[in-house]
């Protein structure tokens, strides 16, 4: 017995980028997306797009804060801890 | 060799974590400077989707670590140390951002549905017999040198495309893509239901995506 299972198309493929990525895809949804990805210049390159903005977007952050701050702070500390 | 009993106290952190409360407890000024190098920088941008400015933003965290410091004593451990700090990062914000009448990010609505991730118009259309497939698919960005994806005008666009999101998505991709957080933690954070966060990040990430493609091909033409 053969279960007829219908094709992603493009359209419906990049709705579904997000819960593939988070591992949200039933099984079954899985496979279809992979499916559609290894015969799909398209949806590869898409793919690939959304994990590079996922990557770049993480570049925003950024470590730093001023010294001004970092002595008031410091300062909150010594009070806090000598009481 | 046996494992070491694990200590009983803080059962939901990491020993990394147990390890800066207790310091913190013991009034170690180094487990502060470290907790202040780890998340400072990261609560100013958070504390700003809540209030206005840098500086009340940078407010907002002064008066969150005297929080910390002041909490730390009677800290359960229930959550991470992380998730905690956050928490009184927000509560903070919207009562200063009530204070300033300012709406509060994700009690406003017009987060619905905003339109399919990419334009209709890169597809064939119904009818066609390949329709829903690529009429116009994208380029992959890997010939691109690693130089223009980390410049700062990309990463300006980035920020600009988030800027434009609707109040609760951007909130959900800075909590997650700029600032690393699980799904677990921004959605106990904002309190949304695992699909409703996972809806959210794909309208999010989709528009950035987007963005990012209009101006990476308007570079390379």
């Amino acid at each position: 017995m053969s279960v007829h299972v219908a094709p992603i198309a493009c359209r419906e493929l990049v709705e579904l980028v997000t819960d593939y990525l988070e591992g949200a895809l039933p099984p079954e949804q899985h496979a279809r997306f992979e499916n559609h990805i290894a015969g799909c210049d398209g949806c590869t390159a898409y793919l690939e797009q959304m994990r590079e903005t996922i990557r770049l977007t993480g570049t925003l952050r950024e470590q730093q804060i001023s010294p001004g701050a970092l002595a008031a702070l410091l300062h909150a500390f010594r009070d806090w801890a000598s009481t | 060799m046996a494992e070491p009993p694990a200590p009983p106290a803080f059962p939901g952190l990491s020993p990394e974590e147990r390890r800066l409360v207790e310091a913190l407890r013991a009034r170690d000024e180094n487990a502060f400077m470290e907790l202040i190098d780890r998340y400072q920088a990261s609560l100013v941008r958070v504390a700003m989707m809540y209030v206005g400015s840098r500086a009340v933003a940078e407010d907002v965290v002064a008066e969150t670590w005297l929080g910390v410091l002041r909490g730390i004593d009677g800290f359960q451990g229930r959550s991470s140390l992380r998730t905690w700090i956050y928490r009184i990062l927000t509560n903070t914000a919207k009562t200063r951002a009530q204070r300033e009448r300012r709406s509060v990010p994700f009690a406003s609505l017009g987060d619905g549905d905003d339109g399919p991730a990419v334009d209709p118009d890169r597809f064939l259309p119904p009818g066609d017999p390949a329709a829903g497939a690529w009429a116009s698919p994208p380029r992959g960005w890997d010939d691109l040198p690693e130089a223009t994806l980390l410049s700062a005008e990309t990463r300006s666009v980035i920020d600009a495309a988030i800027d434009q999101l609707p109040p609760t998505q951007r909130e959900v991709i800075r909590l997650r893509d700029v600032e690393g957080f699980s799904s677990g933690e921004v959605r106990a954070l904002l309190e949304l239901s695992e699909t409703n966060q996972r809806v959210l990040l794909h309208r999010a990430r989709s528009k950035v995506r987007a963005a990012l493609e209009r101006y990476l091909s308007e570079d390379t033409a």
